[in-house]
């Protein structure tokens, strides 16, 4: 049986986000939860499962532990580790267990403190070891800037039509109250930007930050009863490619192309129906990639799609209206869960995309190593 | 070999080991998997391509093409200072996997994907040799 319009995303929880020094990250944690049930209109003890991604500044934090400090005694939960796809993947599992009646009311949580903790986790995001560290192979860029070589190299596609991305995305965050980079970029920003590592500009990565948020899973059914309008769930779908890009049989083809068909499939709707899309940014050139491994153009179109305001707010498919992780902030796939809701509901002010009714969000993790696809209609 | 040696050296384990010590006397060696014949890096105990744990380190020809490459302009380690910028190329294998290594002898604007490259052997240490990369 298909799980399409079965649940609803019914709640959403924010706390402060950028950087927010002293703050646990359980207190983050806790802070979005409450956020979010009270959002959809619910009390506390209406939580019977929760699914959590684990913090990366603070590993010692479970959803048991969180349970406990709301106090309550789950009927369903865990860590659900998926790296940055962790949060398409939760929605994915919640919206199981709510639909084969494991849990009626499922939180789902994430929280970083990568800009403020100790240790921070740009240093995490630059470990490297074995053969990689003693040929100076360091980082989680790196493995992006080598799939971006390659992309270049198997399409063509150019380092300013990565900036196109990047300075979209901006334009968006500056209609965004919230968003952390909010001074205009124009393309020469971008294209003199400093090197990361190359072919990636300064610009074409996201930085990291402080924040949490959290969401409430449910049945469609009983989110009519709450207090605001459904956001259905209409089609999911994950694919994970090897964990090691080198290992992979072609660097140019993501978790998206496999992720992407299965939540079509189940929503039963093709690229063109879909209003708004919020697409995994760590970095700005996986946005063309997944837009072509989603099927909203051709393979190796992605470069001329982004350049010609496709995805901008007044384009056929705006994308990111929030800022995504480049401008808004980096709290991994929540931002997309929670900007793709937000644009169904009609509570975007400014950056609202008119009559948005069906929209497709992905969260990737690793580089490029998993990645989960969710379709949500109003 | 007596100068210092800064940077940061492979892990060696048990999985690994033969992979180093074939470097040590110059040669490339690759895991072989004695059902399907595909070969395997970086090393491990079974076979990706058919489940197998009959696996035969086996001399390989160092001969491959660059599949792709970036430039480090950013010192994460201090033994990279007086490097930077550097080349981290993957170089594909004529037999099939691809390995990630230096460049030596090629200037930064002369890299391209799909260059011919051989294996060279650079003894960084009394103990580790690291494989890296020249144009062929």
């Amino acid at each position: 049986m298909s799980l399409k319009d079965r649940t609803a995303i019914a709640g959403l929880g924010y706390t402060p986000q950028g950087r927010v020094p002293g703050r646990s990250a359980m207190s983050l944690y806790l802070e979005a939860s409450k956020n979010a049930i009270f959002d959809a209109g619910l009390t506390i003890p209406d939580v019977d499962g929760i699914l959590i991604q684990p913090c990366p500044t603070d590993p010692r934090i479970s959803a048991f532990g969180l349970a406990q400090e709301l106090g309550l005694y789950l009927r369903f939960g865990g860590d659900h580790q998926v790296q940055g796809a962790s949060a398409g993947a939760i929605v994915q599992h919640a919206a199981m267990a709510v639909d084969t009646g494991l849990c009626s009311c499922c939180l789902c949580a994430f929280a970083d403190t990568s800009l403020s903790g100790s240790p921070s986790t740009g240093i995490v995001y630059q470990l490297a070891s074995g053969a990689n560290a003693a040929y100076g192979n360091f980082g989680v860029a790196a493995g992006y800037a080598m799939i971006a070589r390659r992309y270049m190299h198997e399409y063509g596609i150019t380092s300013r039509q990565f900036g196109e991305v990047a300075v979209t995305f901006r334009r968006h965050a500056r209609l965004n109250p919230i968003a952390q980079m909010r001074d205009p970029m124009t393309i020469e920003d971008h294209q003199s930007s400093r090197w990361v590592v190359e072919p990636l500009h300064l610009l074409d990565c996201c930085p990291v930050h402080d924040g949490g948020r959290a969401l409430i899973v449910t049945s469609a059914e009983r989110a009519r009863d709450l207090r605001h309008p459904p956001v259905y769930v209409m089609g999911m779908g994950q694919g994970h490619p090897f964990s090691d890009p080198l290992r992979r049989l072609a660097l140019t083809v993501t978790g998206a192309a496999r992720s992407g068909k299965t939540a079509f499939s189940m929503a039963g709707i093709s690229p063109e129906a879909v209003d708004v899309c919020a697409i995994y940014d760590a970095f700005s050139f996986i946005v063309p990639l997944q837009l072509e491994d989603l099927g909203f153009c051709g393979k190796g179109e992605g470069g001329a799609f982004v350049e010609v305001g496709r995805i901008g707010l007044d384009g056929e498919l705006p994308t990111n209206t929030s800022g995504g992780l480049l401008s808004e902030v980096y709290l991994q796939g929540w931002v997309g869960t929670h900007e793709a809701t937000r644009q169904l509901r009609g509570d975007c002010g400014e950056r609202q995309v008119p009559g948005a009714e069906i929209a497709l969000l992905t969260s990737s993790g690793g580089v490029l190593s998993e990645h989960a696809t969710v379709i949500l209609r109003r | 070999m007596s100068r210092e040696y800064s940077k940061p050296l492979p892990g060696i384990d048990d999985v690994n080991r033969p992979y180093w010590e074939a470097a040590r006397r110059h040669e490339l060696v690759l895991q072989r998997c004695r059902e399907c014949a595909r070969y395997r890096y970086p090393p491990g105990t079974t076979c990706p391509a058919c489940g197998s744990d009959d696996l035969e380190w086996t001399k390989v020809s160092g001969r491959g093409t660059v599949f792709t490459w970036t430039v480090f302009h950013k010192v994460y380690h201090p033994g990279f200072a007086g490097e930077v910028p550097y080349p981290v190329v993957a170089v594909e294998l004529e037999e099939g996997p691809r390995v990630p290594s230096n460049l030596v002898d090629c200037p930064l604007e002369s890299i391209r994907v799909g260059m011919p490259v051989e294996a060279v052997f650079d003894d960084v240490t009394e103990e580790i040799t690291l494989p890296k990369f020249r144009p062929a």
